[in-house]
Protein backbone atom coordinates (compact mmCIF):
# COMPACT_ATOMS: atom_id res chain seq x y z
CA UNK A 1 0.00 0.00 0.00
CA UNK A 2 1.84 3.06 -1.21
CA UNK A 3 -1.25 5.22 -1.06
CA UNK A 4 -1.36 5.37 -4.81
CA UNK A 5 -4.73 4.24 -6.00
CA UNK A 6 -5.30 4.51 -9.70
CA UNK A 7 -8.84 4.52 -10.98
CA UNK A 8 -9.72 2.27 -13.82
CA UNK A 9 -10.34 4.96 -16.33
CA UNK A 10 -8.32 7.74 -14.77
CA UNK A 11 -5.73 7.45 -17.48
CA UNK A 12 -8.28 8.01 -20.19
CA UNK A 13 -9.55 11.25 -18.75
CA UNK A 14 -7.83 14.57 -18.62
CA UNK A 15 -6.07 14.73 -15.28
CA UNK A 16 -8.06 16.63 -12.67
CA UNK A 17 -5.34 16.19 -10.13
CA UNK A 18 -6.71 17.88 -7.07
CA UNK A 19 -10.13 16.30 -7.13
CA UNK A 20 -8.80 12.84 -7.74
CA UNK A 21 -6.34 13.19 -4.89
CA UNK A 22 -9.03 14.25 -2.42
CA UNK A 23 -11.29 11.36 -3.25
CA UNK A 24 -8.30 9.06 -3.16
CA UNK A 25 -7.41 10.14 0.35
CA UNK A 26 -11.00 9.76 1.53
CA UNK A 27 -11.25 6.37 -0.04
CA UNK A 28 -7.98 5.25 1.43
CA UNK A 29 -9.05 6.36 4.91
CA UNK A 30 -12.33 4.51 4.64
CA UNK A 31 -10.59 1.40 3.39
CA UNK A 32 -8.09 1.65 6.23
CA UNK A 33 -10.89 1.81 8.83
CA UNK A 34 -12.60 -1.19 7.28
CA UNK A 35 -9.37 -3.16 7.08
CA UNK A 36 -8.70 -2.45 10.77
CA UNK A 37 -12.22 -3.63 11.62
CA UNK A 38 -11.91 -6.84 9.64
CA UNK A 39 -8.34 -7.69 10.53
CA UNK A 40 -7.99 -6.88 14.25
CA UNK A 41 -9.77 -10.04 15.45
CA UNK A 42 -7.77 -12.07 12.95
CA UNK A 43 -4.49 -10.60 14.17
CA UNK A 44 -5.50 -11.23 17.77
CA UNK A 45 -6.37 -14.80 16.86
CA UNK A 46 -3.06 -15.43 15.12
CA UNK A 47 -1.06 -13.82 17.93
CA UNK A 48 -2.78 -15.74 20.72
CA UNK A 49 -1.79 -19.00 19.12
CA UNK A 50 1.87 -18.07 19.60
CA UNK A 51 1.62 -16.45 23.04
CA UNK A 52 3.34 -18.05 26.01
CA UNK A 53 0.99 -18.60 28.95
CA UNK A 54 2.29 -15.66 30.97
CA UNK A 55 1.53 -13.30 28.08
CA UNK A 56 -2.00 -14.64 27.72
CA UNK A 57 -2.78 -13.58 31.28
CA UNK A 58 -0.82 -10.38 31.47
CA UNK A 59 -2.49 -7.10 32.47
CA UNK A 60 -3.16 -4.96 30.48
CA UNK A 61 -4.09 -7.57 27.85
CA UNK A 62 -1.99 -7.71 24.72
CA UNK A 63 -3.12 -8.18 21.16
CA UNK A 64 0.32 -8.44 19.61
CA UNK A 65 2.60 -11.21 20.81
CA UNK A 66 6.02 -10.18 22.18
CA UNK A 67 7.80 -13.49 22.65
CA UNK A 68 6.26 -15.89 20.15
CA UNK A 69 6.50 -19.57 20.96
CA UNK A 70 5.45 -22.83 19.36
CA UNK A 71 4.82 -24.35 22.78
CA UNK A 72 1.02 -24.14 22.37
CA UNK A 73 1.13 -26.19 19.19
CA UNK A 74 3.37 -28.86 20.62
CA UNK A 75 1.16 -29.02 23.74
CA UNK A 76 -1.88 -29.33 21.54
CA UNK A 77 -0.49 -32.02 19.28
CA UNK A 78 1.40 -34.10 21.84
CA UNK A 79 0.30 -33.79 25.45
CA UNK A 80 -3.40 -34.07 24.70
CA UNK A 81 -2.92 -37.31 22.83
CA UNK A 82 -2.07 -39.31 25.95
CA UNK A 83 -5.45 -39.16 27.68
CA UNK A 84 -8.14 -38.36 25.14
CA UNK A 85 -8.58 -38.35 21.39
CA UNK A 86 -5.47 -36.88 19.78
CA UNK A 87 -6.04 -33.52 18.18
CA UNK A 88 -4.65 -34.82 14.90
CA UNK A 89 -7.66 -37.12 14.72
CA UNK A 90 -9.98 -34.10 14.63
CA UNK A 91 -7.83 -32.56 11.91
CA UNK A 92 -8.11 -35.77 9.92
CA UNK A 93 -11.89 -35.95 10.47
CA UNK A 94 -12.33 -32.42 9.21
CA UNK A 95 -9.99 -32.87 6.26
CA UNK A 96 -11.49 -36.15 5.18
CA UNK A 97 -15.17 -35.21 5.41
CA UNK A 98 -14.66 -31.77 3.90
CA UNK A 99 -12.41 -33.05 1.13
CA UNK A 100 -14.84 -35.79 0.14
CA UNK A 101 -17.85 -33.51 0.23
CA UNK A 102 -16.09 -30.88 -1.90
CA UNK A 103 -14.86 -33.40 -4.47
CA UNK A 104 -18.24 -35.08 -4.84
CA UNK A 105 -20.09 -31.80 -4.92
CA UNK A 106 -17.88 -30.43 -7.70
CA UNK A 107 -18.36 -33.57 -9.77
CA UNK A 108 -22.09 -34.01 -9.18
CA UNK A 109 -23.02 -30.34 -9.52
CA UNK A 110 -20.93 -29.79 -12.66
CA UNK A 111 -22.40 -32.86 -14.30
CA UNK A 112 -25.91 -31.80 -13.37
CA UNK A 113 -25.52 -28.21 -14.46
CA UNK A 114 -23.90 -29.30 -17.70
CA UNK A 115 -26.68 -31.76 -18.40
CA UNK A 116 -29.35 -29.20 -17.63
CA UNK A 117 -27.87 -26.35 -19.63
CA UNK A 118 -26.43 -28.13 -22.63
CA UNK A 119 -29.14 -30.71 -23.28
CA UNK A 120 -32.16 -28.91 -21.88
CA UNK A 121 -34.06 -32.16 -21.37
CA UNK A 122 -37.85 -32.13 -20.87
CA UNK A 123 -38.68 -30.60 -17.52
CA UNK A 124 -35.41 -28.72 -17.17
CA UNK A 125 -37.25 -25.47 -16.45
CA UNK A 126 -39.19 -27.11 -13.65
CA UNK A 127 -36.01 -28.64 -12.21
CA UNK A 128 -34.30 -25.30 -12.21
CA UNK A 129 -37.31 -23.60 -10.60
CA UNK A 130 -37.17 -26.13 -7.76
CA UNK A 131 -33.43 -25.61 -7.30
CA UNK A 132 -33.95 -21.87 -7.27
CA UNK A 133 -36.61 -22.28 -4.61
CA UNK A 134 -34.24 -24.44 -2.59
CA UNK A 135 -31.80 -21.53 -2.48
CA UNK A 136 -34.35 -19.75 -0.35
CA UNK A 137 -34.23 -21.85 2.75
CA UNK A 138 -31.41 -22.77 5.05
CA UNK A 139 -30.43 -26.37 5.53
CA UNK A 140 -31.72 -26.18 9.09
CA UNK A 141 -35.18 -26.74 7.64
CA UNK A 142 -34.24 -30.15 6.30
CA UNK A 143 -32.04 -31.07 9.22
CA UNK A 144 -34.68 -32.92 11.27
CA UNK A 145 -35.81 -35.26 8.47
CA UNK A 146 -32.15 -35.66 7.48
CA UNK A 147 -31.47 -36.73 11.02
CA UNK A 148 -34.27 -39.29 10.79
CA UNK A 149 -32.89 -40.58 7.46
CA UNK A 150 -29.30 -40.72 8.67
CA UNK A 151 -30.47 -42.36 11.88
CA UNK A 152 -32.57 -44.92 10.02
CA UNK A 153 -29.63 -45.75 7.75
CA UNK A 154 -27.48 -46.29 10.83
CA UNK A 155 -25.09 -43.56 9.81
CA UNK A 156 -25.02 -41.63 13.08
CA UNK A 157 -21.38 -41.16 14.10
CA UNK A 158 -20.11 -41.97 10.62
CA UNK A 159 -18.15 -39.89 8.14
CA UNK A 160 -20.81 -40.54 5.52
CA UNK A 161 -23.37 -38.58 7.54
CA UNK A 162 -21.19 -35.50 7.12
CA UNK A 163 -20.58 -36.10 3.42
CA UNK A 164 -23.56 -37.31 1.40
CA UNK A 165 -26.13 -34.74 2.55
CA UNK A 166 -23.65 -32.04 1.48
CA UNK A 167 -23.14 -33.12 -2.12
CA UNK A 168 -26.24 -32.01 -4.04
CA UNK A 169 -26.36 -28.45 -2.77
CA UNK A 170 -28.67 -26.05 -4.62
CA UNK A 171 -26.27 -23.16 -4.11
CA UNK A 172 -23.39 -25.04 -5.76
CA UNK A 173 -25.53 -26.19 -8.64
CA UNK A 174 -26.72 -22.67 -9.22
CA UNK A 175 -23.17 -21.29 -9.34
CA UNK A 176 -22.04 -23.70 -12.04
CA UNK A 177 -25.29 -23.49 -13.99
CA UNK A 178 -24.99 -19.74 -14.42
CA UNK A 179 -21.46 -20.14 -15.69
CA UNK A 180 -22.13 -23.19 -17.87
CA UNK A 181 -24.64 -21.24 -19.92
CA UNK A 182 -21.73 -19.38 -21.44
CA UNK A 183 -20.06 -22.52 -22.75
CA UNK A 184 -20.03 -22.27 -26.55
CA UNK A 185 -21.89 -25.16 -28.19
CA UNK A 186 -19.52 -25.04 -31.14
CA UNK A 187 -16.57 -26.32 -29.09
CA UNK A 188 -18.61 -29.19 -27.66
CA UNK A 189 -19.94 -30.02 -31.12
CA UNK A 190 -16.41 -30.05 -32.51
CA UNK A 191 -15.36 -32.52 -29.81
CA UNK A 192 -18.27 -34.83 -30.68
CA UNK A 193 -17.39 -34.69 -34.37
CA UNK A 194 -13.85 -35.63 -33.42
CA UNK A 195 -15.29 -38.77 -31.91
CA UNK A 196 -15.57 -37.92 -28.22
CA UNK A 197 -18.36 -39.68 -26.33
CA UNK A 198 -20.74 -37.57 -24.28
CA UNK A 199 -18.95 -38.14 -21.00
CA UNK A 200 -15.56 -37.62 -22.62
CA UNK A 201 -16.76 -34.32 -24.08
CA UNK A 202 -17.91 -33.28 -20.64
CA UNK A 203 -14.76 -34.40 -18.86
CA UNK A 204 -12.13 -33.31 -21.38
CA UNK A 205 -13.73 -30.21 -22.88
CA UNK A 206 -16.43 -28.81 -20.63
CA UNK A 207 -14.74 -29.35 -17.27
CA UNK A 208 -11.56 -27.40 -18.14
CA UNK A 209 -13.69 -24.58 -19.51
CA UNK A 210 -15.78 -24.62 -16.35
CA UNK A 211 -12.72 -24.54 -14.14
CA UNK A 212 -13.22 -21.00 -12.81
CA UNK A 213 -16.79 -21.88 -11.85
CA UNK A 214 -16.01 -25.11 -10.11
CA UNK A 215 -12.96 -23.66 -8.41
CA UNK A 216 -15.23 -21.05 -6.92
CA UNK A 217 -17.70 -23.77 -5.97
CA UNK A 218 -14.89 -25.75 -4.39
CA UNK A 219 -13.82 -22.78 -2.29
CA UNK A 220 -17.36 -22.05 -1.09
CA UNK A 221 -18.05 -25.68 -0.46
CA UNK A 222 -14.79 -26.16 1.42
CA UNK A 223 -15.42 -23.14 3.63
CA UNK A 224 -19.01 -24.17 4.38
CA UNK A 225 -18.23 -27.76 5.18
CA UNK A 226 -15.04 -27.04 7.07
CA UNK A 227 -16.81 -24.54 9.29
CA UNK A 228 -20.08 -26.43 9.55
CA UNK A 229 -21.12 -26.81 13.14
CA UNK A 230 -24.75 -27.86 12.98
CA UNK A 231 -24.37 -31.15 11.08
CA UNK A 232 -21.64 -32.65 13.27
CA UNK A 233 -23.47 -31.34 16.32
CA UNK A 234 -26.49 -33.52 15.57
CA UNK A 235 -24.96 -36.41 13.63
CA UNK A 236 -21.88 -36.97 15.76
CA UNK A 237 -21.71 -37.66 19.46
CA UNK A 238 -18.67 -39.89 19.66
CA UNK A 239 -15.60 -37.90 20.58
CA UNK A 240 -13.31 -39.57 18.06
CA UNK A 241 -15.59 -38.65 15.16
CA UNK A 242 -15.91 -34.96 15.94
CA UNK A 243 -14.73 -32.37 13.47
CA UNK A 244 -12.61 -29.37 14.42
CA UNK A 245 -15.28 -26.77 15.28
CA UNK A 246 -17.05 -29.20 17.57
CA UNK A 247 -13.83 -30.47 19.14
CA UNK A 248 -12.65 -26.93 19.68
CA UNK A 249 -15.85 -26.01 21.42
CA UNK A 250 -15.55 -28.99 23.72
CA UNK A 251 -11.98 -27.97 24.49
CA UNK A 252 -12.72 -24.29 25.06
CA UNK A 253 -15.41 -24.96 27.67
CA UNK A 254 -15.43 -26.92 30.89
CA UNK A 255 -12.86 -27.33 33.62
CA UNK A 256 -9.22 -26.39 33.31
CA UNK A 257 -9.86 -23.66 30.77
CA UNK A 258 -7.19 -21.37 32.17
CA UNK A 259 -4.46 -23.96 31.77
CA UNK A 260 -5.66 -24.71 28.27
CA UNK A 261 -5.84 -21.11 27.04
CA UNK A 262 -2.67 -21.57 25.01
CA UNK A 263 -3.73 -24.81 23.37
CA UNK A 264 -7.16 -23.34 22.64
CA UNK A 265 -5.42 -20.46 20.89
CA UNK A 266 -3.37 -22.87 18.81
CA UNK A 267 -6.42 -24.99 18.05
CA UNK A 268 -8.38 -21.92 16.98
CA UNK A 269 -5.66 -21.00 14.52
CA UNK A 270 -5.49 -24.56 13.15
CA UNK A 271 -9.28 -24.58 12.75
CA UNK A 272 -9.42 -21.22 11.04
CA UNK A 273 -6.34 -21.29 8.84
CA UNK A 274 -7.17 -24.02 6.27
CA UNK A 275 -10.24 -22.28 4.84
CA UNK A 276 -8.23 -19.09 4.45
CA UNK A 277 -5.29 -20.94 2.91
CA UNK A 278 -7.62 -22.65 0.43
CA UNK A 279 -9.03 -19.29 -0.54
CA UNK A 280 -5.59 -17.74 -0.96
CA UNK A 281 -4.40 -20.63 -3.12
CA UNK A 282 -7.54 -20.60 -5.24
CA UNK A 283 -7.86 -16.84 -5.26
CA UNK A 284 -6.50 -16.59 -8.78
CA UNK A 285 -9.14 -18.99 -10.05
CA UNK A 286 -11.89 -17.36 -8.04
CA UNK A 287 -10.89 -13.97 -9.37
CA UNK A 288 -10.79 -15.45 -12.85
CA UNK A 289 -14.45 -16.35 -12.55
CA UNK A 290 -14.93 -12.67 -12.03
CA UNK A 291 -13.00 -11.31 -14.94
CA UNK A 292 -14.33 -14.10 -17.15
CA UNK A 293 -16.63 -12.41 -19.54
CA UNK A 294 -14.88 -14.00 -22.50
CA UNK A 295 -16.72 -17.10 -23.59
CA UNK A 296 -19.96 -16.20 -25.27
CA UNK A 297 -21.09 -18.07 -28.31
CA UNK B 1 -34.53 -40.82 -42.78
CA UNK B 2 -36.89 -37.87 -42.91
CA UNK B 3 -36.05 -34.62 -41.32
CA UNK B 4 -38.74 -35.12 -38.72
CA UNK B 5 -37.29 -38.44 -37.60
CA UNK B 6 -33.86 -36.95 -37.26
CA UNK B 7 -35.18 -34.20 -35.05
CA UNK B 8 -37.14 -36.46 -32.78
CA UNK B 9 -34.19 -38.79 -32.50
CA UNK B 10 -31.91 -35.99 -31.45
CA UNK B 11 -34.54 -34.72 -28.99
CA UNK B 12 -34.73 -38.15 -27.40
CA UNK B 13 -30.96 -38.34 -27.33
CA UNK B 14 -30.83 -34.95 -25.63
CA UNK B 15 -33.35 -36.00 -23.00
CA UNK B 16 -31.55 -39.23 -22.21
CA UNK B 17 -28.07 -37.72 -22.10
CA UNK B 18 -29.29 -34.69 -20.19
CA UNK B 19 -30.85 -36.83 -17.50
CA UNK B 20 -27.84 -39.11 -17.35
CA UNK B 21 -25.74 -36.13 -16.39
CA UNK B 22 -28.41 -34.84 -14.04
CA UNK B 23 -29.12 -38.18 -12.37
CA UNK B 24 -26.57 -38.14 -9.52
CA UNK B 25 -27.51 -34.62 -8.54
CA UNK B 26 -31.24 -35.24 -8.80
CA UNK B 27 -31.13 -38.42 -6.74
CA UNK B 28 -29.16 -36.84 -3.89
CA UNK B 29 -31.10 -33.60 -4.11
CA UNK B 30 -34.33 -35.57 -3.92
CA UNK B 31 -33.24 -37.63 -0.90
CA UNK B 32 -31.58 -34.89 1.11
CA UNK B 33 -33.54 -31.77 0.17
CA UNK B 34 -36.93 -32.39 -1.41
CA UNK B 35 -38.04 -35.40 0.59
CA UNK B 36 -36.90 -33.79 3.86
CA UNK B 37 -38.95 -30.67 3.15
CA UNK B 38 -41.99 -32.83 2.49
CA UNK B 39 -41.27 -34.96 5.55
CA UNK B 40 -40.83 -31.85 7.69
CA UNK B 41 -44.20 -30.59 6.47
CA UNK B 42 -45.90 -33.87 7.36
CA UNK B 43 -44.06 -34.30 10.66
CA UNK B 44 -45.11 -30.81 11.69
CA UNK B 45 -48.70 -32.07 11.76
CA UNK B 46 -47.88 -34.87 14.17
CA UNK B 47 -46.66 -35.61 17.61
CA UNK B 48 -43.47 -37.60 17.15
CA UNK B 49 -40.69 -38.44 19.59
CA UNK B 50 -38.68 -40.88 17.41
CA UNK B 51 -39.59 -43.84 19.62
CA UNK B 52 -43.35 -44.15 19.38
CA UNK B 53 -45.19 -43.92 16.09
CA UNK B 54 -46.10 -40.38 15.07
CA UNK B 55 -49.68 -39.46 15.89
CA UNK B 56 -51.57 -36.98 13.76
CA UNK B 57 -52.51 -33.80 15.61
CA UNK B 58 -53.48 -31.52 12.73
CA UNK B 59 -52.51 -27.91 13.19
CA UNK B 60 -52.07 -28.23 16.94
CA UNK B 61 -48.30 -27.64 16.75
CA UNK B 62 -48.83 -24.45 14.79
CA UNK B 63 -51.54 -23.29 17.16
CA UNK B 64 -49.22 -23.83 20.09
CA UNK B 65 -46.33 -22.23 18.22
CA UNK B 66 -48.14 -19.02 17.45
CA UNK B 67 -50.42 -18.66 20.45
CA UNK B 68 -48.95 -20.39 23.48
CA UNK B 69 -45.20 -20.73 23.05
CA UNK B 70 -43.90 -17.52 24.54
CA UNK B 71 -40.33 -18.64 24.07
CA UNK B 72 -40.86 -19.08 20.34
CA UNK B 73 -42.24 -15.57 20.12
CA UNK B 74 -39.10 -14.35 21.89
CA UNK B 75 -36.99 -16.34 19.44
CA UNK B 76 -38.94 -14.95 16.50
CA UNK B 77 -38.53 -11.43 17.75
CA UNK B 78 -34.80 -11.86 18.46
CA UNK B 79 -34.21 -13.45 15.06
CA UNK B 80 -36.17 -10.77 13.20
CA UNK B 81 -34.32 -8.00 14.97
CA UNK B 82 -31.02 -9.71 14.33
CA UNK B 83 -31.78 -10.36 10.67
CA UNK B 84 -33.10 -6.87 10.02
CA UNK B 85 -29.85 -5.37 11.28
CA UNK B 86 -27.26 -7.88 10.07
CA UNK B 87 -28.79 -8.69 6.70
CA UNK B 88 -28.96 -5.17 5.24
CA UNK B 89 -25.77 -3.94 6.92
CA UNK B 90 -23.71 -6.92 5.77
CA UNK B 91 -25.28 -6.81 2.32
CA UNK B 92 -24.64 -3.15 1.73
CA UNK B 93 -21.15 -3.29 3.21
CA UNK B 94 -20.20 -6.15 0.91
CA UNK B 95 -21.59 -4.40 -2.14
CA UNK B 96 -19.86 -1.17 -1.23
CA UNK B 97 -16.52 -2.89 -0.73
CA UNK B 98 -16.80 -4.90 -3.92
CA UNK B 99 -17.61 -1.69 -5.76
CA UNK B 100 -14.62 0.16 -4.35
CA UNK B 101 -12.30 -2.74 -5.04
CA UNK B 102 -13.51 -2.97 -8.62
CA UNK B 103 -12.45 0.66 -9.06
CA UNK B 104 -8.94 -0.06 -7.86
CA UNK B 105 -6.11 -0.84 -10.18
CA UNK B 106 -3.65 -1.98 -7.58
CA UNK B 107 -4.05 -3.93 -4.38
CA UNK B 108 -7.25 -5.70 -5.42
CA UNK B 109 -5.97 -9.00 -4.13
CA UNK B 110 -4.93 -7.55 -0.80
CA UNK B 111 -8.21 -5.78 -0.12
CA UNK B 112 -10.27 -8.67 -1.39
CA UNK B 113 -8.49 -10.96 1.06
CA UNK B 114 -8.73 -8.48 3.94
CA UNK B 115 -12.49 -8.11 3.48
CA UNK B 116 -13.20 -11.68 2.61
CA UNK B 117 -11.08 -13.45 5.21
CA UNK B 118 -13.56 -13.00 8.11
CA UNK B 119 -16.30 -14.81 6.23
CA UNK B 120 -13.91 -17.72 5.73
CA UNK B 121 -13.64 -18.27 9.45
CA UNK B 122 -15.69 -20.62 11.55
CA UNK B 123 -18.10 -18.83 13.85
CA UNK B 124 -17.44 -21.36 16.56
CA UNK B 125 -13.65 -21.15 16.28
CA UNK B 126 -13.57 -17.37 16.22
CA UNK B 127 -15.87 -17.25 19.22
CA UNK B 128 -12.89 -18.21 21.40
CA UNK B 129 -11.35 -14.89 20.34
CA UNK B 130 -14.60 -12.93 20.59
CA UNK B 131 -15.13 -14.20 24.11
CA UNK B 132 -11.75 -12.69 25.01
CA UNK B 133 -12.44 -9.44 23.17
CA UNK B 134 -15.84 -9.13 24.88
CA UNK B 135 -14.79 -10.66 28.17
CA UNK B 136 -16.68 -9.14 31.08
CA UNK B 137 -13.61 -8.35 33.19
CA UNK B 138 -10.76 -5.88 32.81
CA UNK B 139 -8.79 -8.39 30.80
CA UNK B 140 -11.25 -8.22 27.92
CA UNK B 141 -9.76 -6.27 25.03
CA UNK B 142 -12.83 -4.08 24.60
CA UNK B 143 -13.35 -3.35 28.28
CA UNK B 144 -9.67 -2.63 28.68
CA UNK B 145 -9.71 -0.25 25.73
CA UNK B 146 -12.84 1.58 26.89
CA UNK B 147 -11.56 1.82 30.47
CA UNK B 148 -8.26 3.22 29.26
CA UNK B 149 -9.82 5.94 27.13
CA UNK B 150 -12.15 6.68 30.04
CA UNK B 151 -15.42 5.90 28.28
CA UNK B 152 -16.57 3.52 31.00
CA UNK B 153 -15.71 3.36 34.70
CA UNK B 154 -16.57 -0.29 35.31
CA UNK B 155 -16.08 -3.26 32.99
CA UNK B 156 -19.24 -4.26 31.14
CA UNK B 157 -20.53 -7.84 31.07
CA UNK B 158 -20.93 -7.85 27.30
CA UNK B 159 -21.98 -11.46 26.86
CA UNK B 160 -23.92 -11.89 30.11
CA UNK B 161 -25.96 -8.71 30.14
CA UNK B 162 -29.17 -9.11 28.12
CA UNK B 163 -28.91 -5.49 27.01
CA UNK B 164 -25.64 -6.04 25.21
CA UNK B 165 -25.47 -9.65 24.14
CA UNK B 166 -27.58 -9.24 21.01
CA UNK B 167 -25.45 -6.33 19.85
CA UNK B 168 -22.31 -8.34 20.40
CA UNK B 169 -23.74 -11.14 18.26
CA UNK B 170 -24.79 -8.63 15.60
CA UNK B 171 -21.33 -7.10 15.50
CA UNK B 172 -19.68 -10.50 15.14
CA UNK B 173 -22.14 -11.56 12.47
CA UNK B 174 -21.68 -8.38 10.47
CA UNK B 175 -17.96 -8.95 10.71
CA UNK B 176 -18.43 -12.46 9.37
CA UNK B 177 -21.15 -11.79 6.83
CA UNK B 178 -19.59 -8.90 4.96
CA UNK B 179 -17.97 -11.41 2.67
CA UNK B 180 -21.11 -13.42 1.91
CA UNK B 181 -22.14 -11.52 -1.18
CA UNK B 182 -18.77 -9.95 -1.71
CA UNK B 183 -17.31 -12.36 -4.24
CA UNK B 184 -20.53 -12.58 -6.21
CA UNK B 185 -20.75 -8.80 -6.36
CA UNK B 186 -17.13 -8.49 -7.38
CA UNK B 187 -17.81 -11.01 -10.13
CA UNK B 188 -20.76 -9.04 -11.39
CA UNK B 189 -18.91 -5.76 -11.28
CA UNK B 190 -15.98 -7.06 -13.23
CA UNK B 191 -18.21 -8.53 -15.89
CA UNK B 192 -19.64 -5.16 -16.79
CA UNK B 193 -18.24 -4.01 -20.10
CA UNK B 194 -16.13 -0.85 -19.49
CA UNK B 195 -17.31 0.45 -22.88
CA UNK B 196 -20.74 0.95 -21.32
CA UNK B 197 -19.30 3.47 -18.89
CA UNK B 198 -17.59 5.29 -21.73
CA UNK B 199 -20.83 5.42 -23.68
CA UNK B 200 -22.69 6.66 -20.61
CA UNK B 201 -20.16 9.40 -20.13
CA UNK B 202 -20.89 10.60 -23.66
CA UNK B 203 -24.60 10.46 -22.82
CA UNK B 204 -24.05 12.83 -19.94
CA UNK B 205 -23.49 10.70 -16.86
CA UNK B 206 -21.27 12.84 -14.69
CA UNK B 207 -20.06 10.99 -11.64
CA UNK B 208 -19.62 7.58 -10.10
CA UNK B 209 -22.83 7.75 -8.13
CA UNK B 210 -24.81 8.22 -11.34
CA UNK B 211 -22.78 5.46 -12.96
CA UNK B 212 -23.71 3.22 -10.06
CA UNK B 213 -27.38 4.11 -10.24
CA UNK B 214 -27.96 3.95 -14.00
CA UNK B 215 -25.49 1.33 -15.18
CA UNK B 216 -23.92 -0.75 -12.45
CA UNK B 217 -26.95 -1.61 -10.35
CA UNK B 218 -29.32 -2.40 -13.25
CA UNK B 219 -26.68 -4.66 -14.81
CA UNK B 220 -25.92 -6.30 -11.48
CA UNK B 221 -29.47 -7.42 -10.76
CA UNK B 222 -28.76 -11.15 -11.06
CA UNK B 223 -25.85 -10.90 -8.62
CA UNK B 224 -27.73 -8.56 -6.31
CA UNK B 225 -30.59 -11.02 -6.16
CA UNK B 226 -28.29 -13.95 -5.47
CA UNK B 227 -26.56 -11.97 -2.73
CA UNK B 228 -29.85 -10.87 -1.21
CA UNK B 229 -31.24 -14.39 -1.02
CA UNK B 230 -28.04 -15.64 0.58
CA UNK B 231 -28.04 -12.83 3.03
CA UNK B 232 -31.64 -13.48 4.07
CA UNK B 233 -31.12 -17.21 4.44
CA UNK B 234 -27.92 -16.76 6.44
CA UNK B 235 -29.19 -14.06 8.73
CA UNK B 236 -32.34 -15.96 9.64
CA UNK B 237 -30.34 -19.12 10.25
CA UNK B 238 -28.27 -17.50 13.01
CA UNK B 239 -27.29 -20.16 15.50
CA UNK B 240 -23.65 -21.03 16.03
CA UNK B 241 -22.39 -17.53 16.81
CA UNK B 242 -25.32 -16.92 19.13
CA UNK B 243 -24.87 -20.15 21.07
CA UNK B 244 -21.11 -19.97 21.32
CA UNK B 245 -21.17 -16.37 22.54
CA UNK B 246 -24.23 -16.38 24.77
CA UNK B 247 -24.48 -20.07 25.60
CA UNK B 248 -27.50 -22.32 25.29
CA UNK B 249 -29.88 -21.49 26.77
CA UNK B 250 -28.80 -17.88 26.82
CA UNK B 251 -29.39 -15.68 29.89
CA UNK B 252 -33.07 -14.80 29.94
CA UNK B 253 -33.36 -16.02 26.31
CA UNK B 254 -31.52 -12.87 25.25
CA UNK B 255 -29.90 -14.68 22.31
CA UNK B 256 -32.52 -17.37 21.70
CA UNK B 257 -32.99 -17.66 17.94
CA UNK B 258 -35.40 -19.68 15.80
CA UNK B 259 -32.76 -22.28 14.99
CA UNK B 260 -31.81 -22.49 18.67
CA UNK B 261 -35.48 -23.12 19.44
CA UNK B 262 -35.59 -25.77 16.72
CA UNK B 263 -32.47 -27.44 18.06
CA UNK B 264 -33.81 -27.35 21.59
CA UNK B 265 -37.07 -29.12 20.70
CA UNK B 266 -35.58 -31.53 18.15
CA UNK B 267 -32.34 -32.68 19.70
CA UNK B 268 -32.67 -32.15 23.42
CA UNK B 269 -36.40 -32.86 23.90
CA UNK B 270 -36.82 -35.07 20.80
CA UNK B 271 -40.17 -33.50 20.09
CA UNK B 272 -39.75 -33.83 16.33
CA UNK B 273 -43.29 -32.82 15.42
CA UNK B 274 -43.11 -29.51 17.17
CA UNK B 275 -39.54 -28.87 16.02
CA UNK B 276 -40.68 -29.49 12.45
CA UNK B 277 -43.34 -26.84 12.87
CA UNK B 278 -40.57 -24.45 13.96
CA UNK B 279 -38.57 -25.49 10.87
CA UNK B 280 -41.57 -24.82 8.66
CA UNK B 281 -41.97 -21.38 10.19
CA UNK B 282 -38.33 -20.64 9.35
CA UNK B 283 -38.86 -22.04 5.85
CA UNK B 284 -41.91 -19.85 5.25
CA UNK B 285 -40.18 -16.69 6.43
CA UNK B 286 -37.10 -17.08 4.26
CA UNK B 287 -39.11 -18.34 1.30
CA UNK B 288 -41.54 -15.43 1.32
CA UNK B 289 -38.72 -12.92 1.73
CA UNK B 290 -36.83 -14.65 -1.08
CA UNK B 291 -39.84 -14.31 -3.37
CA UNK B 292 -40.11 -10.64 -2.47
CA UNK B 293 -36.47 -10.17 -3.43
CA UNK B 294 -37.08 -11.92 -6.72
CA UNK B 295 -39.82 -9.40 -7.47
CA UNK B 296 -37.60 -6.47 -6.51
CA UNK B 297 -34.58 -7.59 -8.49
CA UNK B 298 -36.45 -8.99 -11.45
CA UNK B 299 -34.15 -8.66 -14.44
CA UNK B 300 -35.69 -6.66 -17.25
CA UNK B 301 -34.47 -9.11 -19.83
CA UNK B 302 -36.37 -12.18 -18.75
Amino acid sequence: MTGKIVFRKAALRKPKLKKVQMSQVMLLLLMAVLVVFTSTPMIAMICRAFMPLEELYIYPPRIIVRNPTLQNFSDLLTSLSASVVPFTRYIFNSLFTTGSAVFLSVLVCCMGAYGLVKFKPIGSNAIFAVILAALMFSNHVTQIPNYMVVNAMGLINSYLSLIIPKVAVAYNFFLVKQFAEQLPDSILEAARIDGCGEFQTFWKIAMPLLKPAWSTLAVFSFVNNWNDYFSPLIFINRNAMKTLPLALQTMAGGAGVVARAGTVGAATLLTTAPAIIVFVIMRGKVMQTMTYSGIKS
Amino acid sequence: MSNHDKMSKSAAHKNVTGYMFLAPFLVLFFIFTLVPVAVAMCTSLTNYNMIQKPSFVGLENYRFLLLDDDVFLIALQKTLFFALVTGPVGYMASFFMAWIISLLKKGRGFFALAFYAPSLTSGVAMSTIWLIIFSGDRYGYLNNFLLRIGLIAEPILWTKDANYVMWVIILISVWMSMGTGFLVFLAGLQNIDPALYEAARVDGIKNRIQELRYITIPLMKPQLLFGAINSIVNSFAIFDVATSVAGMPSPNYSAHTIVAHLYDYAFTRFNMGYASAVAMALFLITFVLGRVCMKIFKSDTD
